[in-house]
C-alpha cells in the first residue's frame, strides 16, 4: 500500500506524457502501452504536477480553486497520488 | 447514413505500424503472417512520415514501431521524429540484439518514449533455443542495461507457451533485475506462425492454471515496482477474449507494405479487402474500409452474441480464431462456452499439449528473389 506524504514532491516520471486529446476532447496521460483518461478533476490535479511544488503546496492550490474542506481536496489528492504511482505513470522526487 | 455512421465509429487510439518483416530472430509464434512481406515492397520513409501524420490526425495517441525488427529500417529515427512532430507517444518493439549505444542514444534524442524488449527466455538457454540464435540473450541483456541507462523506461516481453512456461518466477527476477517498470507476460496467440507450432506451443490446462498463480502472486508482491500485464491463453478458457477490444474499435495495423488491417492477423481471413496507405488517406481506410467495416458493432453477430450480455464486452471474441476453428468468420468465438464448438476446442487444446516439440521456426520462403 502505498501513501502519500505532504511533504512529497511528485513528477511524471519519463515515458509518461499528459497531452489534450483534442480529437476525443479532455486530457490524456500516455504511458507505455497505455492511455489514461483524465476527467476534469484528475486533469486538474495531475496538471498541478511539476516535479517541483509539493504535494501540501498542490493541495492549496486546489484549494483556491475548488470551494471544498481542505481536508477533504487533501484526501482525494493524496489517494489519487497513491494510485498512480502504484501504477508507475508517477513517482516520488 | 454511411455505413461507417451507422456504428457510431470512434477514432482510434493506437496503431501498430509493421514496419519491416526482416527479422534476426525466428521466434515459432511470430505474429507476423507466413507469407512475409519482402524489402522491396516496404513503405519508404516519406509514406511513413505521412501516415504517421494523418494517424496523429485521426485520433491515434500512440504508435508502436515494430517489425520483423524495426531497428533493421536504417530510417528508424527519421520516423521517430515524425511521430515526435506529430505529437505521437512513440514505442518501440524491439528483439534488442541490433541497436548498439549510439543508436540508441540517437532514438532516446529524437524523442523516442518508451522501449518494449523481448525475451524468449528468462535463461540463454531458452532463449537462445526458441529465438534460434546464438548468443541472443546476452545481447539483450545488454541491451536492456543500455536502455536504462539511457533513461528510457523499459517493459520486458515475455511470450509464453510450453517451451518456458515454467520459467514465470525467474522472468519476473529478470525484469526486476534490469530495471523494468514493467512485465507483459503474454501467452501465445495461435495464428500464423504460432498456428503452424501449436503442438509444440501448446501448455497443459494445469501449466496455465499455475503460471496464472504465479503471476498473481508476484503481482501482489510488487505492487508500485513492477506492472504486471498478462495476456491470457484463450483455447482452455470458459469465455473469450475481447480481442483487439472490437474489431475496428480502438486500433489498426500497417503492414511493411502499408496495407491497413484491423489486427495483425486479419489477413487470414481471405475474402476481406483490405486497403493500402499508398491509395487511400488512413482517414478514409478507418472509416471506409470494407475490412474495417465487416465485424464492426454488434450487428454482424450470430444469434447467441446478439442476446447475450457479454456482447459488448468481449465483442464477440475473435473473428480470426471464429474462422480457423470454425470455418466460418462470423461464428462466436469458440473458445466461449456457449459455442457448439466449444468442446472441440478444447479436446484439441489438451491433444496439443501433448504434441512433438519440434519447432518449425519462422523464416521468409525459399523463392529465387532475396528478401
Amino acid at each position: 500500500m502505498t501513501t502519500i506524504q505532504e511533504s512529497d514532491i511528485v513528477r511524471l516520471p519519463r515515458g509518461v506524457r499528459l497531452r489534450e486529446d483534442k480529437r476525443r476532447g479532455g486530457w490524456v496521460l500516455l504511458a507505455p502501452e497505455r492511455v489514461f483518461q483524465l476527467d476534469g478533476i484528475a486533469q486538474a490535479v495531475v496538471g498541478h504536477v511539476d516535479g517541483e511544488r509539493s504535494v501540501g503546496a498542490i493541495i492549496d492550490g486546489l484549494c483556491e480553486t475548488y470551494q471544498a474542506p481542505r481536508e477533504r481536496i487533501a484526501e482525494d489528492v493524496t489517494a489519487m497520488f497513491a494510485g498512480l504511482v502504484e501504477k508507475r505513470v508517477l513517482e516520488v522526487a | 447514413m454511411t455505413h461507417s455512421q451507422a456504428h457510431d465509429v470512434q477514432p482510434p487510439m493506437g496503431m501498430l505500424a509493421e514496419l519491416t518483416h526482416r527479422c534476426p530472430l525466428q521466434c515459432p509464434y511470430c505474429s507476423n503472417p507466413v507469407a512475409l512481406e519482402r524489402r522491396r515492397q516496404e513503405l519508404d520513409t516519406a509514406t511513413w512520415q505521412r501516415v504517421f501524420a494523418e494517424a496523429a490526425e485521426l485520433g491515434v495517441l500512440q504508435v508502436h514501431l515494430s517489425g520483423g525488427e524495426p531497428a533493421l529500417r536504417p530510417d528508424l529515427p527519421e520516423l521517430v521524429t515524425a511521430c515526435v512532430d506529430a505529437g505521437l507517444y512513440s514505442n518501440l518493439i524491439t528483439a534488442g540484439v541490433n541497436i548498439d549505444r549510439v543508436r540508441l542514444e540517437t532514438l532516446a534524442d529524437a524523442g523516442l518514449d518508451h522501449v518494449q524488449l523481448s525475451f524468449q527466455g528468462a535463461t540463454p538457454e531458452v532463449t537462445d533455443h526458441v529465438a534460434n540464435m546464438t548468443g541472443a540473450h546476452a545481447r539483450k541483456r545488454a541491451f536492456a542495461a543500455e536502455v536504462t541507462d539511457v533513461g528510457l523506461p523499459l517493459t520486458l516481453n515475455a511470450v509464453i507457451h510450453r517451451a518456458n512456461l515454467h520459467q514465470i518466477d525467474e522472468f519476473v527476477d529478470l525484469a526486476v533485475e534490469l530495471g523494468a517498470r514493467r512485465l507483459e507476460i503474454a501467452h501465445a496467440q495461435y495464428y500464423g506462425w504460432a498456428l503452424v507450432n501449436r503442438a509444440a506451443l501448446m501448455p497443459s490446462r494445469e501449466q496455465v492454471m499455475e503460471a496464472v498463480e504465479r503471476v498473481e502472486a508476484a503481482r501482489e508482491r510488487l505492487q508500485g515496482r513492477l506492472v504486471i500485464d498478462a495476456v491470457v491463453p484463450d483455447y482452455h478458457a470458459r469465455l473469450p477474449k475481447p480481442c483487439m477490444n472490437g474489431w475496428g474499435r480502438q486500433s489498426l495495423n500497417v503492414t511493411p507494405s502499408g496495407k491497413v488491417l484491423p489486427c495483425h492477423a486479419a489477413e487470414t481471413i481471405p475474402h476481406l479487402e483490405f486497403w493500402n496507405v499508398a491509395d487511400h488517406g488512413l482517414r478514409e481506410i478507418w472509416y471506409d474500409s470494407p475490412a474495417f467495416n465487416a465485424y464492426r458493432g454488434t450487428d454482424w453477430m450470430p444469434e447467441t452474441c446478439q442476446s447475450c450480455e457479454r456482447k459488448e464486452i468481449d465483442w464477440g471474441g475473435c473473428r480470426c480464431q471464429a474462422l480457423m476453428l470454425t470455418g466460418d468468420a462470423t461464428q462466436m468465438d469458440p473458445v466461449c462456452e456457449k459455442s457448439p464448438y466449444h468442446d472441440e476446442v478444447q479436446t484439441l487444446a489438451v491433444r496439443d499439449a501433448s504434441g512433438a516439440s519440434e519447432f518449425t521456426y519462422r523464416r521468409f520462403a525459399r523463392t529465387t528473389e532475396s528478401a
